[in-house]
């Protein structure tokens, strides 16, 4: 029988496979019904050739796009589940494998001695870590291409211009992300925390459900603002002018510090890939989605 | 309209092309991103020989993912990256090497547009991520080089490219950028939007 590390490193090499290949069904959906909306010739072809490409990948399983990015894992580790400070040398065994097995294109690049080759390198795979009760430990992998994270941006907005800064800054920094990270976009904004916890805020948000809005109503409202502003923005697939700009927008707050109001936006391409698992302490494993 | 082309492509039909014309390409396409343009730029300034002709050919702004069977390269994904990150040398690099077609995403600036216009050269804008789609238009690889000194994702891959799109014209040889109108149309909507925003606390 195989031992519990065994199956974590199995779980998080099946879960890169899964993200890296399979774009899940909600999305899937939100791009044809975008075809089907999309009146100019330029959006529609771009469209279309966005869903043959995620039709492919499926057909074949192989990596929707080149860029499978910078490795990263998102973790929830329960009260008792065996593993702890294992969980890095496990994670980075994981990548190596999945960057022959699939293949991922090598994109860890050292500062000094250039591409590592394997994706593992100095704090890569990125692993961040957070507590649940139980006995579990869930795994999301999320292959995150560089276009996309390079239009990332942050702001400590002066407090004094509350939500109407935050939303001018959410406009802003789109605006400016224009075609660069090939929309149409999944946007993740984190308001509140502090200067590096609203953009750790700003990734949780991108993470959540499709098309869910907050569970604070007057979240939900600004959510609901923001993806309609961001649309009329006229950015379009692939910055042509065409079709949506956004898909989804998610916002996760924090308390904030009086003379502060941290915000952070991070934006998922088209290809927004991800997979989560869920292993129990006993080593039985469930996967999310397909 | 419509075109379907052949490396090496003619400048007259290059000339041709218009903004917003969808296009398929034959021949031969040569992926380069930031390193290998510098390595390019840099050894013809020191007067020595490449190891490739970009003459007349595409330029792809791509990093593949490509595995050896046996003695054999397979292209298993290659979609475009963001171009801009070429803008700061790619007028200087179209000027020495003549390419006829730059491929990649997202768009370029001033300097290629008018790079494109003086010297004959249009910019392709390729789906981003639609990296299977662009590795079935790849029938061959011809060659590579650079491997061990830039990795997989910056060397030069020389494909040998059968119906490979469709992609879009969105810099023309008649001073058209595609890109820029629609960002100076986003930059006049934000406008817009921002000064309606209202207070809410």
């Amino acid at each position: 029988m195989k031992n519990l590390e065994n199956i974590v490193e199995d779980t998080a090499v099946e879960l890169l496979k899964r993200a890296a290949n399979i774009l899940q069904d909600d999305y899937v959906a939100a791009l044809s019904e975008a075809h089907k909306k999309t009146r100019g010739e330029i959006g529609r072809s771009e469209l279309s050739n966005i869903l043959k490409n995620i039709e492919l990948a499926r057909e074949t399983y192989q990596p929707i796009c080149q860029d499978t990015g910078v490795i990263a894992f998102m973790l929830k580790l329960g009260d008792s589940f065996p593993i702890r400070s294992k969980l890095r040398k496990i994670l980075e065994n994981a990548t190596r494998r999945a960057t022959k097995e699939i293949p991922l294109r090598p994109n860890a690049v050292d500062l000094f001695l250039g591409n590592t080759k394997d994706n593992v390198g100095p704090h890569v795979p990125l692993i961040y870590i957070e507590l649940m009760e139980g006995d579990d430990l869930e795994i999301t992998a999320l292959p995150k291409g560089g276009g996309s994270s390079n239009i990332a941006a942050h702001s400590m907005v002066t407090p004094s211009l509350g939500w109407k800064g935050v939303k001018q800054f959410v406009l802003e920094s789109t605006a400016k992300a224009g075609s660069l990270g090939c929309p149409p976009y999944f946007i993740g904004v984190g308001v509140g925390g502090g200067e590096d916890y609203c953009m750790f805020l700003a990734k949780k948000a991108l993470l959540k459900p499709f098309g869910v809005r907050s569970n604070d109503p007057k979240v939900a409202e600004i959510e609901n603002e923001l993806l309609e502003k961001i649309n009329s923005l006229g950015i379009g697939v692939m910055g042509l002018g065409e079709g949506p700009t956004a898909l989804d927008l998610h916002i996760e707050i924090a308390a904030r510090h009086p003379a502060s109001l941290p915000v952070g936006i991070v934006f998922s391409c088209w290809a927004f890939r991800h997979a989560k698992g869920r292993i129990s302490k006993g080593g039985e494993v469930v996967f999310e989605h397909i | 309209m419509e075109y379907r082309l052949k490396t090496p492509v003619p400048e007259t039909e290059i000339r041709k092309l218009h903004s917003g014309d969808i296009v398929y390409l034959d021949g031969t396409i040569i992926t380069a991103r930031d390193e290998a343009h510098k390595k390019a730029l840099e050894m013809q300034k020191k007067g020595e020989e490449l190891p490739v002709d970009f003459k007349g050919v595409a330029i792809f702004h791509a990093g593949p993912i490509m595995r050896k069977e046996r003695e054999e390269w397979i292209t298993v994904a290659a979609g475009p990256t963001t171009s801009a990150r070429m803008e700061i040398f790619e007028d200087e690099f179209i000027k020495l090497f003549r390419p006829a077609i730059i491929i990649g995403k997202g768009g370029m600036g001033d300097r290629t547009t008018k790079a494109c216009r003086e010297y004959g050269c249009v910019y392709l804008a390729f789906t981003g991520g639609a990296a299977l789609l662009g590795a079935k238009g790849i029938k061959k690889v011809k060659g590579v080089f650079w491997l061990e000194e830039l990795g997989m994702p910056e060397c030069l891959w020389v494909y040998e490219a059968e119906n490979f799109g469709p992609m879009t014209v969105t810099i023309d040889t008649h001073g058209n950028n595609m890109t820029k109108q629609v960002m100076e149309r986003v930059s006049k909507n934000k406008e817009e939007l921002i000064r309606k925003l209202e207070g809410v606390d």
